[in-house]
């Protein structure tokens, strides 16, 4: 495998984005930081990759404006997925092993306030039995919580401190649009929104976008003094149907944690909309009690779809640039309740990077 | 770490028709993922990852939807990939799925693309309003009618070339079981006939709407071994452009040279007419075939296509035998159609295209595109190994 490591990282994210739901105003601005941070220009890239979802825009080939937006005349070596950010550099990282490319920008785009953010993704399920009853994504992954609390593996007081904690860290993140920690009581004493959940349970609606960039060996160390090596990248899915698994669980979390090290981690970011959802990945990982969870404030407090993953693997990069942690890991979802999921673990050295 | 070599060594395609009323998008995608299971020999638990594509959502009304198919397409518990890249998509997910071989991550891919058509509305969904955009509500034919018209001009082309492309295109149909049109006794005669849909395109110039899966497994090279007739990947591209500026040159686009000499290169081929033994071109409109030729290095710019098309070179028989399976004229399955013209080629090369095989075929392209004629997706597949 070749040494690649995660050397630019912009992102933008707001309660209601007054634009088009393509984005492009946004990507301009994003992918001009990327070059700022970079010293690069557009043709230095050698791969594009970008994710989003048609039904997010409301239109089919909702990539293709974005397309235009990059600016690719003369044409680019470029693909797209249906995905969150955190895949599409998957598809990015791929390519850079292959040999073919030494060098990627992935970004990924979301206005999730163009409609009724817990309605659309309701299209995301089986559509013969189940969407025709149109079950929100809130109160499926309310049915989670209540499956949890029911089984005695969580409570609403083990919640509540997911909630805090992100709340309080979220006061030193400007791109949190959902801030300030109060109390465990505090939080209890809310109404409830989708019993057993509260609002601040879930991760507000965002729209927003990012961008990433990864490079090869030499590239990355010309780009910066702590590039964030790409020591494990894994992902899996597990079946949808809600009524066939075990929700207290995540298979595809645990799958993806076996295949990567996670020994030394100091900092987890997870992508967790819903504050049991941390609980259950914290599990599945085996994280230890002193590995710093979400310091961004995480998805429950600013969670733009199709880039709320890719973040967290941005959040983490930033982190290694800086010399604050020399190992972190960096986890998107996508799906409901917790279905696929993806790990990338970040070091500082690249010496025993492995998959 | 260099390159990995990888192979196709499985390929599974449905019977494809307008509608598929006898099977779900599950049932759709497993009857092509079963019989390119079969093909290769395999079982899905061998399988160690996924990767699935297909155009637009909006075209069967479901939102990500290999989400819910995860189960059905033995992906649980393993690795899935969903790529949508417009018309290309196909082409592009077979790429990925070969790059996640080429790369060394896995050993044993399987990768599929479908579209049930009849699930939705493929023009409602083509034609959602969009502020500040020129709405078409043409459909695809409507769009690229002016550039064929364009291609005609420039090339100072006979008007029936298009019916020829149409003609030996729907005969080609007739020697493949799995093809959606079926219609015999197809003439130069009988396409000029048929009704002006999109001036200069008539209607027996122009692809059905078809329900259709297809699947292929890649596999890395010592898998590959046990294979009698795996069909080596020599060359894989992708490139993109704009869908409007100025500059742009609709007939011929910037990104489909830039693709096919950068897959010339790739592949070691220095004059394509002579080292390719047959191509599955992505042909939506008849017209579109000489475009092509002219735009891969098949032939000269500006005519060569048309002439070689008009003098039966790319029949069965010619010198480049294009679209033997009947191609995307007699069966397009959207997201699934890319991929049938990379799994066609891989057929060729492995000797086993039933009645459409071209004797001999030792090399051939796979080749899509989609969006306004911007997004290209190709790839060399050999039945040698590739010696680069």
């Amino acid at each position: 495998m070749r040494d690649v490591a995660v050397v630019g990282f912009a992102q933008r994210q707001m309660p209601e984005f007054d634009g088009s739901p393509t984005c492009v105003e946004m990507l301009v601005p994003l992918l001009a930081e990327c070059y700022e941070q970079t010293g690069w220009t557009r043709r230095d890239i050698g791969f594009w990759c970008s994710g989003s979802s048609d039904y997010l825009a409301g239109r089919s080939f909702s990539f293709v404006s974005a397309v235009d937006a990059i600016g690719v005349i003369p044409p680019v070596n470029e693909s797209h997925v249906e995905m969150d950010l955190a895949w599409a550099m998957y598809e990015a990282w791929l390519k850079i092993q292959t040999g073919e490319v030494d060098t990627a920008l992935v970004y990924a785009f979301g206005k999730s306030s163009a409609g009724v953010l817990r309605r659309t993704l309701g299209l995301q399920l089986e559509p013969y039995t189940m969407t025709p009853l149109w079950p929100d994504t809130v109160s499926l992954a309310g049915l989670q919580a209540r499956a949890g609390i029911d089984a005695g593996v969580w409570d609403e007081t083990a919640m509540a401190e997911v909630a805090n904690r992100s709340l309080t860290d979220a006061e030193k993140n400007d791109w949190s649009i959902r801030k300030g920690g109060s109390s465990v009581e505090e939080l209890l004493a809310k109404p409830m929104y989708a019993d057993p959940l509260r609002k601040h349970d879930c991760s507000p609606v965002t729209d927003g976008a990012a961008a990433i960039v990864l490079a090869a060996d030499d590239k990355a160390r010309d780009v910066r003094d702590k590039p964030a090596w790409i020591s494990g990248l894994s992902h899996y899915i597990d079946p949808m149907g809600m009524g066939t698994r075990d929700l207290t669980r995540s298979p595809s979390a645990e799958r993806a944690a076996a295949a990567v090290d996670l020994n030394g981690v100091e900092v987890a970011e997870l992508h967790a909309p819903f504050s049991h959802q941390e609980l259950i990945l914290r599990r599945e990982l085996g994280l230890a009690d002193d590995v710093r969870i979400n310091p961004s404030g995480g998805a429950l407090t600013s969670n733009p779809m199709f880039s709320g993953g890719g973040i967290r693997i941005g959040e983490v990069a930033t982190r290694i640039w800086s010399g604050e942690v020399a190992k972190g890991v960096g986890h998107a979802t996508s799906g409901p309740a917790l279905q696929q999921n993806l790990l990338c673990t970040l070091v500082s050295t690249p010496e025993g990077a492995s998959n | 770490m260099a390159k990995q070599p990888a192979a196709v060594v499985g390929v599974g395609q449905t019977h494809h028709r307008a509608k598929r009323l006898d099977v779900s998008m599950a049932g759709l995608c497993r009857e092509a993922i079963d019989r390119a299971l079969e093909d290769a020999g395999m079982t899905l638990d061998e399988i160690d990852a996924i990767v699935v594509g297909k155009a637009p959502d909006l075209f069967e009304g479901v939102m990500m939807p290999e989400l819910f198919l995860a189960e059905a397409l033995g992906a649980a518990g393993k690795p899935l990939l969903r790529v949508h890249t417009a018309g290309s998509v196909g082409g592009s997910t077979a790429i990925v799925a070969s790059s996640l071989v080429q790369a060394g991550v896995h050993k044993k891919v399987l990768t599929v693309a479908y579209e049930k058509q009849s699930e939705s509305n493929a023009m409602w969904a083509l034609s959602v309003p969009l502020p500040f955009n020129m709405p078409v509500h043409a459909g695809a034919g409507g769009y690229f009618a002016p550039h064929v018209r364009s291609y005609i001009r420039r090339s100072e082309a006979p008007t029936h070339v298009g019916a020829i492309v149409a003609a030996k295109d729907r005969n080609n149909a007739l020697k493949n079981p799995y093809a959606h049109l079926h219609n015999e006794g197809t003439t130069v005669e009988s396409v000029l006939a048929s009704q002006m849909l999109w001036d200069p395109i008539r209607y027996d110039e122009t692809c059905p709407s078809s329900d259709g899966a297809c699947a292929l497994v890649i596999v890395d090279e010592d898998t590959a071994k046990a294979s009698p007739n795996p069909a080596w990947i020599h060359g894989t591209v992708m490139r993109s452009e704009a869908t409007t500026a100025a500059e742009r040159d609709q007939v011929n686009p910037q990104a489909s040279r830039d693709a096919a000499a950068a897959l010339w290169k790739q592949a070691g081929i220095t004059s394509p007419i002579d080292e390719i033994d047959c191509a599955e071109i992505y042909v939506p409109f008849s017209w579109f075939e000489p475009m092509w030729l002219e735009s891969l290095g098949f032939a000269e710019e500006n005519g060569g296509g048309w002439r070689l098309t008009e003098s039966g070179g790319t029949a069965m028989d010619g010198v480049l035998p294009v679209n033997c399976s009947g191609g995307v004229l007699s069966s397009n399955p959207i997201g699934a159609s890319g991929m049938l013209r990379f799994g066609e080629a891989a057929l060729q090369v492995r000797g086993a295209a039933g009645e459409h095989q071209v004797d001999g075929a030792r090399k051939a392209l796979g080749h899509a595109y989609g969006g306004g004629s911007q997004f290209f997706a190709m790839w060399v597949v050999g039945a040698e190994k590739p010696s680069n």
